[in-house]
């Protein structure tokens, strides 16, 4: 199964570069899409029915590819995410094949990129993000997540103009060689291990830890942390994602936002666990606490006085990595209310990145300036968008203010009460600063530009947001019972 | 038996002051080539005994980062018609000062880590220098072409230091790796290429339209 799901995203891929006919083509990546989710539910439901005895996890052995709870849960979100995603792709390709071409802030006449790079990119893509989830040697971990970068940067490059080439590079450069420390630090985790004979295989670390040699563990915690926290766009290194944000096509930034950032995550979250069962789990929790707050408050700041609404949303991702970050640092109950965080952002945001583009189709621009009165030109996409910006800032009832709660709660509960003031004022001025952009674009006035015709709103742009917004809303009101299982064995999986 | 290797590690170090100094585009590449070359023979001559997967991963590294790379480079270099000069932000002095100091604080970090005892001096100093030296390629060089190889020197820096460690890693993790690697000069090569035809230059100082203050401008 395990085999299948890597497997089938990457024939797909390949298959998608040969594939001549657009139609065709379309149909290859929803027909991937579908059946890549439909493997996962299996995978999960084999899981919750199999519990603890789950076949695909063998205990000690020596797979390169398994699943175990935490990763089956990221797996979800990124199988669940890439099948919205490719509904709204199929029809962002068909609106672009129809009306290539001039740019939105700028108005030049620029190209696209072809469109079997895009899908073949798209599918190996998820076959990478498929492999981070199922990986169970550091090493491969990191070659994976280096493959995430290399296979989306073409996808940032989609719109073939200066903007999108100088956020790719920005993209590329600063990832791979932030990575790269990530590699130092899987070497240090090796040399850790070595007295031990841990090797760097996740249930040989996880077994061994209490023979790793701690001084060397820090180390190498905090060059993977720097590492990984390049991609998951953590404050101080986060400078890569507000660029490839706003200018890679909405689809792309929905799933660089909801399923990307997570995989790092998924790679720091391996890190804390081995670090946790050598007992430094501590050191590990400071620092990840440390800039979570960092990177919340870096958000805030730079949340204020946005100009590009797409940036504000890049900026948003970078606030909610800072709540998973610090509830994995706080441990406990937080932990808990990170994995909830990381579903329910996923969610959320690759939802409203969906509406952004229906709101660059209707309005021809990014800034937030030159949007008003959006209810008025397109109802339906005002009303998502609204309530999009409900969900995300964690208005109850939303997933998300569930697991904003509990992070506060754990909080509160550790007697850290400066860490809970500090982290509760800067999300109300996150909150305060979004709410004025997205009621400013939502309501207000604005005079007709020239030639402008009644805009049709694009339902299969907008479906796939509804549903995300729908399932955020459920998450909220009502935690299915597998769900909570499989959230609490990936939390006790994830740090102790 | 260490000496042959020990004479590699000066020699790895000495690129690294040369890569500091060079002001050609096309010798840099060359020089980039050349450590990684020796990089990729160095398991081989501390070794000991001859193992053919050893080898056989040695021979992958060399083609790759000897032949390979060097080719694409200079093909990026003369298709994005790219100057000669590498167009350093600080002089060649104080480039090698840096590297110089980066060496001392290396050695010295080498000797604080609690890391397994090599028998080859100087690997560690040596790697993490190579590293920092990497880093400098990228931040004081302006142009797209020297900040992929910057990259390429931190991966053979951290190949060393990977040495270094003792570290073995299966053989198709080591593979998986490479391939990455070879992936992304690969992609940023395209990516050169793109660069020089939108921007007519690849000076990557003048990659600055976005940002979050000018954004009401857009960068005109």
């Amino acid at each position: 199964m395990t085999r299948a799901l890597i497997l089938l995203p990457l024939a797909a891929g390949a298959l998608a570069f040969l594939v001549r006919d657009d139609a065709a083509r379309r149909r290859l990546l929803l027909w991937t899409a579908a059946l890549h989710f439909l493997l996962t539910a299996l995978t999960v439901w084999g899981w919750a029915e199999g519990g603890a005895g789950f076949e695909f996890f063998p205990p000690g052995g020596q797979a390169w590819f398994a699943y175990d709870p935490l990763g089956l849960l990221f797996l979800g979100i990124t199988s669940l995410l890439f099948l919205g995603a490719s509904h709204y792709a199929v029809s962002y390709l068909a609106g672009e094949k129809r009306d290539p071409g001039e740019d939105a802030e700028e108005g030049f006449i620029f190209n696209n990129a072809p469109e079997a790079v895009f899908t073949g990119c798209l599918l190996l893509f998820l076959a990478a993000m498929t492999a981070v989830t199922a990986s169970r040697h550091m090493g491969l971990l990191w070659a994976m997540i280096e493959a995430t970068t290399l296979l989306s940067a073409p996808l940032i490059y989609f719109h073939r103009h200066k903007r999108s080439l100088e956020a790719t590079w920005k993209y590329l450069l600063i990832c791979s060689v932030g990575i790269a420390l990530a590699l130092m630090g899987s070497l240090f985790l090796g040399a850790a291990g070595l007295k031990a004979g841990a090797g760097l295989d996740i249930s040989g670390l996880l077994a061994g830890a209490a023979g790793l040699d701690k001084p060397l563990l820090k180390a190498a915690f905090l060059f993977l942390f720097v590492g990984y926290g390049t991609k998951m766009g953590l404050a101080p290194f986060h400078t890569w994602l507000p660029d490839a944000h706003s200018e890679a096509p909405a689809v792309v930034s929905a799933l660089l936002s909801g399923a990307l950032l997570n995989c790092a995550f998924l790679g720091i979250l391996r890190a804390l666990a081995v670090c946790s069962a050598a007992g430094l789990a501590d050191f590990a929790g400071g620092v990840l606490t440390l800039f979570g707050l960092f990177s919340v408050v870096t958000a805030a700041l730079f949340m204020l006085g946005q100009r590009d609404y797409k940036r504000m949303l890049a900026y948003s991702s970078i606030e909610h990595m800072g709540i998973l970050s610090l509830g994995a640092g706080l441990g406990g109950g937080a932990m808990f209310g990170a994995l909830l965080g990381a579903v329910s952002h996923s969610l959320a945001k690759a939802g409203l990145f969906f509406t952004s583009g229906a709101v660059l189709a209707a309005e021809r621009t990014k800034r937030i300036a030159d949007v008003r009165g959006l209810r008025r030109r397109a109802p339906l996409t005002a009303a998502l968008w609204l309530a999009g910006f409900f969900l995300i800032t964690g208005l109850p009832p939303s997933g998300v203010f569930l697991s904003k709660f509990v992070v506060l709660r754990e909080a509160v509960r550790g007697g850290r009460w400066w860490l809970a003031g500090g982290f509760l004022f800067f999300l109300a001025l996150l909150f305060a600063g979004m709410a004025k952009v997205f009621i400013q674009m939502t309501f207000g006035e604005r005079e007709p530009r020239e030639g402008e015709k009644p805009f049709a709103e694009p339902s299969g742009l907008l479906l796939p947001a509804a549903a995300f917004f729908a399932l955020v809303l459920l998450l909220g009101a009502w935690l299915p019972a597998w769900l909570d299982s499989l959230l609490r064995a990936a939390a006790a999986g994830g740090a102790l | 038996m260490h000496t042959l290797a020990e004479l590699v590690i000066v020699f790895v170090i000495l690129l690294d002051l040369a890569l500091a100094v060079t002001g050609s585009l096309s010798t840099c590449i060359r020089l980039v080539a050349a450590q990684g070359v020796v990089a990729g023979l160095l398991p081989l001559l501390a070794g000991g005994h001859f193992q053919p997967r050893a080898a056989l991963f040695a021979g992958a590294i060399v083609t790759l980062k000897g032949a390979v790379f060097p080719w694409l480079l200079l093909r990026a270099r003369d298709k994005s018609g790219a100057g000669r000069d590498v167009e350093p932000l600080i002089t060649y002095p104080a480039s090698v000062l840096l590297c110089l100091g980066a060496f001392i604080a290396s050695s010295w970090l080498g000797s604080r880590l609690p890391l397994p005892a090599t028998g080859v001096a100087w690997i560690v100093p040596a790697s993490l220098a190579t590293i920092f030296a990497g880093f400098l390629l990228i931040t004081t060089r302006t142009k797209a072409i020297t900040q992929v190889l910057g990259y390429l020197v931190i991966e053979n820096g951290i190949y060393i230091f990977g040495l270094a460690l003792f570290v073995e890693q299966p053989l198709m993790v080591e593979l998986a790796i490479l391939l990455d690697v070879f992936v992304a000069v690969f992609v940023m090569g395209i990516a050169i290429f793109h660069i020089s035809r939108e921007f007519d230059h690849i000076d990557t100082a003048e990659l600055s339209e976005l940002s979050d203050w000018r954004r009401g401008e857009y960068g005109r």
